[in-house]
């Protein structure tokens, strides 16, 4: 560790790590904008300026540049220096030239960036007396305002647009100080993960467009830690409310999994949670088929008097707590629990657990996949399946230019250089799937082939790697490529609903695992808590198919609608076989409407509970305000209706920590459950954790339209939160940690204060907790599956999974909704030209009995003999993956016309017509 | 004085071709390379020559090139040889001279220069108005893989070089060395962070040499000829001829090939024939746009880097901006100071705002909106912009050399500006 010197101070810095890296470790405050630990120093912004002394006899010094100097020993520096602190003031200055000073009336105010370092560095008074520089504003889609007045030209949107996230529709344009950074034309913005630019952007270029709709400030939001239930990932969010509304999602560094980025669906996709198809009060269906609303006591007195004495199924969901589902589990009996999921995915979930239970490899941390060196995906479109392991694939492909940067002994922050060095040498990426993948632009070898085809081409490459070199040569040196590399990555999952893949992945992972190098094995699950559910099933759980063929009298459908999960024939048998039908859940539905009892139940951001992500990693989320009305989370509704029919060991039970000690102590997987974060009864210096900032604002006033008297604060019983401004937000554990803010602070940036170092854990570690530790015994799965024989003139249907539209909750947010467009079927351009069909035309798609008009994609690569339908849409709910269909062209077909939602353009260009009348 | 780099220039300004030029003992030096000399013997010839970099900035050619690492200590793959032919600095117009007549001296210099460094391919990065210079080289270019001078086994030696005419898409900032490299590439013209210098990582990334035209004019004569004689050439410390010029109110604005070490008074007045009648000399840009001003009282000194240095100023590319006593100072400096704002790429703070805000200043004091206070500022900006290590390339220090020597010689002017509230000259 060298030893350096600001100010006189002496301090020992970390090895290979800049100044300005060096000051932020050490405490001290030096203003930056172009650098973020995420991406590198470029020295554009050349605000972290310091002065550097040649020995101790230099008194005068040279400015340089803290974020692009490398610390070493006995390097001299001050802060203070009058050089330093005019020089940097000098800059804001000048920053501030054309910036528009708008911040009563910018979404960033309050947690502007920009803001904090102009206060950092004393600018006050301008000098400058011309005139400012004014751009045009584009239509960035539904999801990003762009506000281009407000440039400081930090460079980091497109830095993280393009070379971070690999966008390609967003970039800098003119020069000088005409920079503009856009997008060539309005347009909604491509990219998966473009919500990060509004936690990149220091100031309020890219802000949030529906926060705008509904918008408060930083200070006034009440945040609690959660985590987004829109994959299986399981990224840490930190959501804001106010008004009794959840405002907007923000990233919550977790060093281990989300880092600093979250995915669209993760940020904008929680708009359900204010949704006006969200269920207020409990009903019960009458005969004619409507609903009585009553009280919650009323609902459960009857629920418990219809169960009583009967035989009770619950039908668990993998997008519920695992506290949710295991009382569903303990109330029904084990016997009578089914998980919720579908008939084809329920032996696949329990083959992940198995797999993730007994392999050697390694299940990597997305901080750990970043570090890979070569990977192999097998089926998997990761950016739609599990996106934010996508963006991690794109920083492992670096490594190479990392191992450029090393020999020539240039430090991995100097991005620029780094980038310039590697140019477009990548770390090998293989992906074999059956059609093209949002990744395969930095892939060094793109498959296509069908789903069997893709498990038999692993096995070939199993037995390449046995030493038994297959007639596949590509299998042949893929195996290469895996057995030289020191940290390989096997990533497949349940995407394509192909028990052959993930065995074959698995067993790829399991012989690299006798190379010295090991191996990491990544496995893509359907949901936030499919691997939870997973757990608390098993051999005599039920599965939905046996609920339909025997079904129970009386049955409890906890958060999960049916509808996606079963065929319409199987949904009518078991909803109407004189089954009474209990079901809580958020969102009108089609099981809730078929429903004879309904509970409205809390969602994510008004309840608490754990979900296990696909790397068996338990995370707690925590209310972020008290359900209105009257919805309860699911596990109260549950503990309350275990009360009433006295259950043996529930109805002892009252508080959330008690639900949780019980499950962990059910079952050995579950042992570690109660470290997924501190229980209700943890203090910080005698206080809960404040969900309020301390500048929290109008509290005594918001109400007073409905009634003069402040209502009292809520008081939260079963967390360590408190809906409070009291308390201190500062070093306590990672997973109690509602929102960043450090005195001087108020940005995001502030996270930092809470970082053990730059780009490292949190002082108060890393939140949540690894359930299942991987065996030495070794995963041995034999490979099984039936093949789909194919039959002339049609085509195998594969799955084709969208980040925006494939996710149940998500999409009932009105932007999402809008970013999802229609059901869609996905054809190779060979097969395209067959049919006459071209881009969004239609086709009539059948399959199964079901015939489905659908909107025609043209993609570049598909695998022989298949085609893709979109995920999750109604109008493909009942297409079944590796089914047979047929195709038509739909002659009814009209193209939906492109409408321009909003555009800062003043009015459209007259069309002129060929006679010289111009009309609009 | 014998000529020696523009010896194939007539006053005709016609094209040399191929048989012109060998006629003229052109390729001899190619030739003698291509026969025996390795590329160690050239390196240590140019070395040895002390010739230095004709682009602006001085740096010891052989010196710049002995950093590209050999063969054994860089991973296997292409080097680059790219000849920075973007001549935009304000004033200058001396490489157009050299590529517009004598093309094929710049190609002998660029194929010898490659073989030195051990390139396989060389691009000339040529300014896209330049369009006679882009024909005749182009031209040129064919001559030459015709008869074996380009492409595969150059001449029977085993060595091979490609070389490509780039024409920029045009912006000032191309010519800085590597904001060069990234146009070629494709990319925005930025200059990049140095360390890594070009030369370890230069154009994709592998070791590269940007030479401007003029230098690498002087490579065939210098391997002809040999380093003692190109030393004999200066009249001073630095060795060689230059091609110097003169623009402004002078009786006979050109560019003349003379030995390195000439005197200012010398070119003004001989060469360029003095002022017009009816104007005075004021000061003088002695290198381009980015150079700062000299006055009367450095007439007698030498036309060498070091001394030119040791004045206050820069000998940069060796052709001179006259300012006459008859055209305002503050206008001019204005002018410059408008150009540079308008071609900085925008990369860095002080550059991209604080250029303007000067621009803004002067055009207030120009335009009779001046105050007392603005001196001040321009001081500051003077402290916070034109500092090398502030900004992120040489560009907007460079754009402050006329300002902050301006202010120094022709302070008066600006006080009378402010203080009579208008332009005295208008």
């Amino acid at each position: 560790m060298p030893t350096i010197f600001i100010d006189g101070q002496e301090l020992q810095v970390n090895d290979g790590e800049n100044i300005l890296e060096a000051c932020l470790n050490a405490g001290l405050d030096l203003p930056y904008f172009c650098w973020h630990p995420a991406m590198g120093s470029i020295g554009s912004c050349r605000q972290c300026a310091l002065v550097q002394y040649q020995n101790e006899d230099d008194t005068r010094g040279r400015i340089i540049m803290g974020c692009m100097t490398p610390v070493t020993e006995g390097a001299r520096f001050s802060l203070k220096a009058e050089n330093a602190t005019e020089f940097r003031e000098a800059v804001v200055e000048s920053l501030m030239l054309n910036h528009p000073h708008d911040c009563p009336v910018c979404a960033e105010g309050g947690e502007c960036h920009l803001q904090d370092m102009t206060v950092m560095v004393g600018h006050r008074d301008r000098r400058y007396s011309g005139k400012k520089n004014t751009h045009r504003n584009q239509y960035l889609g539904p999801l990003i305002h762009h506000e281009m007045n407000r440039c400081i030209t930090c460079y980091r949107c497109e830095r993280y647009y393009k070379d971070y996230a690999g966008g390609t529709d967003l970039g800098a344009q003119a020069s000088h100080d005409h920079l503009y950074f856009g997008r060539h034309e309005e347009g909604v913005l491509e990219n998966e993960f473009s919500g990060n630019l509004v936690e990149v952007c220091p100031t309020g270029v890219f802000t949030d467009k529906p926060f705008l709709k509904q918008y408060s400030r930083k200070w006034d939001l009440q945040s609690a830690p959660s985590i987004c239930n829109g994959c299986a990932v399981g990224c840490n969010i930190a959501p804001g409310e106010r008004y009794g509304k959840l405002k907007r999602v923000h990233n919550r560094y977790n060093h281990e999994v989300n880092g600093y980025f979250l995915c669209d669906r993760g940020r904008f996709g929680s708009g359900y949670v204010n949704s006006d198809a969200r269920l207020d009060y409990a009903g019960i269906k009458q005969a004619d088929g409507s609903y009585m609303a009553v009280h919650q006591q009323q609902a459960l007195e009857t629920a418990a008097s219809w169960m009583q004495g009967k035989k009770v199924a619950g039908i668990g969901s993998p997008r519920a707590s695992v506290e949710a589902n295991y009382l569903l589990r303990e109330l029904v009996g084990a016997e009578h629990f089914a998980a919720g999921f579908s008939e084809a995915e329920a032996p696949l979930m329990a083959s992940v657990r198995r797999i993730l239970q007994t392999t050697q490899a390694m299940i990597p941390s997305i901080k750990q996949i970043e570090a890979a060196d070569a990977v192999l995906v097998l089926g998997e479109d990761i950016t739609h399946t599990a996106p934010r392991v996508a963006l991690a694939l794109r920083q492992s492909v670096r490594n190479k230019s990392f191992e450029l940067a090393e020999q020539m002994g240039l430090p991995q922050w100097q991005d620029a250089a780094v980038r310039n060095l590697a140019q477009d040498q990548r770390s090998p990426l293989i992906i074999v799937s059956a059609m093209e993948t949002r990744l395969d632009d930095i892939a060094s070898q793109c498959i296509s082939l069908a789903p069997d085809q893709i498990a038999e081409f692993a096995v070939s490459i199993v037995e390449a790697l046995a030493g038994e070199p297959s007639s596949n040569k590509q299998a042949n040196q893929i195996a290469e490529i895996l057995q030289s590399a020191k940290n390989p990555l096997i990533i497949s999952g349940t995407s394509m609903v192909h028990w052959g893949i993930v065995n074959a992945a698995v067993a790829i992972a399991e012989s690299l695992c006798t190379e010295p190098s090991g191996c990491m094995l990544s496995l893509c699950i359907p949901e936030a808590n499919s691997l939870g559910v997973a757990l608390l099933a098993d051999k005599s759980s039920p599965s939905l198919p046996d609920l339909v063929n025997s079904p129970p009298e009386v049955l409890l459908v906890v958060e999960n609608d049916l509808q996606r999960r079963l065929n319409p024939q199987q949904m009518e048998q078991l909803m109407s076989a004189g089954t009474l039908v209990i079901s809580m859940d958020m969102l009108e539905n089609a099981t809730l409407g078929a429903s004879d009892m309904v509970l409205p139940a809390a969602s994510y951001a008004e309840s608490q509970g754990s979900l296990v992500n696909m790397e068996g990693r338990a995370q707690r989320y925590f209310p972020v305000f008290e359900p209105a009305a009257e919805r309860l989370p699911s596990w109260q509704w549950l503990l309350k209706l275990a009360a009433l029919t006295n259950h043996k060991s529930l109805s002892k039970i009252e508080h959330f920590d008690q639900v949780v000690a019980a499950c962990a102590k059910s079952q050995a997987e579950f042992t570690n459950l109660v470290d997924a974060a501190p229980d209700q009864s943890f203090r910080d210096r005698g206080l809960k954790i404040p969900r309020q900032t301390h500048r929290y604002s109008g509290r005594t006033a918001m109400n007073a339209g409905v009634n003069v008297h402040e209502p009292q604060q809520p008081h939260d019983h079963e967390s360590p939160l408190a809906f409070s401004m009291e308390g201190l937000n500062r070093d306590q554990p990672a997973a109690l940690t509602p929102y960043v803010w450090s005195p001087g602070w108020n940005s995001n940036q502030s996270l930092q204060k809470f970082q053990a170092e730059v780009d490292g854990p949190l002082k108060g570690g890393t939140a949540g907790v690894k359930l299942l530790q991987s065996s030495a015994s070794g995963a041995t799965q034999k490979a099984s599956c039936e093949a789909v024989e194919m039959q002339a003139h049609h085509w195998q249907l594969v799955p084709v999974h969208q980040v925006h539209g494939s996710d149940e909750l998500s999409v009932n947010t009105d932007e999402i909704a809008e970013m999802a467009g229609m059901g869609f079927v996905s054809l190779g351009a060979a097969v395209a030209h067959k049919l006459g069909v071209s881009e969004g035309d239609g086709v009539v798609l059948a399959s199964g009995g079901t015939e489905v008009s659908l909107e025609v994609r043209i993609l570049q690569r598909v695998a022989k003999n298949c085609i893709g339908f979109g995920l999750g849409y109604a109008e493909t709910l009942y297409l079944r993956a590796g089914s047979l269909a047929t195709l038509a062209v739909d002659a009814q077909w009209q193209r939906p016309q492109p409408q321009l939602i909003a555009s800062d353009k003043a009015t459209p260009d007259p069309i002129v017509a060929e006679g010289g009348s111009a009309h609009v | 004085m014998e000529k020696v780099l523009t010896r194939n220039i007539g006053v005709d300004q016609q094209p040399t071709d191929l048989k012109a030029y060998e006629a003229n003992g052109g390729y001899q030096g190619l030739r003698k390379v291509m026969a025996g000399m390795s590329p160690q013997d050239c390196q240590a010839v140019i070395s040895d020559s002390n010739l230095r970099g004709r682009g602006g900035a001085g740096f010891p050619t052989g010196m710049k090139w002995s950093f590209v690492p050999s063969d054994d200590k860089c991973t296997p793959g292409h080097k680059y040889l790219v000849c920075n032919a973007d001549e935009m600095e304000p004033g200058t117009f001396k490489d157009r001279l050299l590529m517009e007549c004598d093309p094929h001296q710049l190609i002998e210099g660029m194929i010898l220069s490659a073989y030195t460094i051990g390139a396989d391919i060389s691009y000339i990065f040529i300014r896209g108005e330049y369009l006679l210079a882009i024909q005749r080289l182009r031209d040129a270019l064919k001559e030459c893989y015709a008869s074996g001078l380009l492409g595969d086994n150059i001449l029977g030696s085993g060595y091979s070089l490609n070389m490509y005419l780039h024409p920029s898409a045009g912006r000032y900032i191309c010519g800085e060395e590597t904001a060069l490299i990234n146009a070629l590439e494709g990319k925005r013209a930025n200059p990049r962070a140095k360390p890594p210098f070009p030369q370890v990582s230069g154009l994709w990334g592998r070791p590269t040499i940007v030479n401007n035209v003029e230098t690498l004019c002087n490579i065939p004569h210098i391997i002809d000829r040999g380093a003692d004689w190109f030393k004999t050439l200066g009249l001073g410390e630095d060795a060689g001829t230059k091609l110097f010029g003169v623009s402004g109110r002078v009786k006979n604005p050109g560019c003349w090939e003379l030995p390195m070490g000439t005197p200012i008074r010398e070119i003004i007045e001989q060469h360029a024939g003095g002022m017009r009648d009816g104007y005075q000399l004021k000061g003088f840009l002695p290198g381009g746009g980015s150079t700062d001003f000299l006055t009367t009282e450095h007439l007698d000194l030498a036309m060498d880097y070091n001394v030119i240095g040791a004045a206050g100023s820069r000998m940069g590319t060796g052709t001179m901006i006259i300012l006459d006593d008859r055209t305002c100072p503050v206008g001019m400096v204005l002018n410059l100071i408008r150009f540079f704002a308008h071609e900085s790429c925008g990369f860095c703070t002080p550059c991209r705002d604080g250029l303007p805000w000067s621009r803004q200043v002067l055009q207030d004091i120009e335009e009779g909106r001046g105050q007392p206070e603005d001196l001040e500022t321009l001081s500051y900006q003077i402290k916070y912009i034109g500092a090398i290590g502030n900004t992120h390339c040489a560009l907007a220090p460079g754009a402050m050399e006329p300002l902050q020597s301006a202010l120094k010689y022709f302070y008066d002017d600006f006080k009378q500006h402010i203080s009579s509230g208008r332009c005295p000259y208008h």
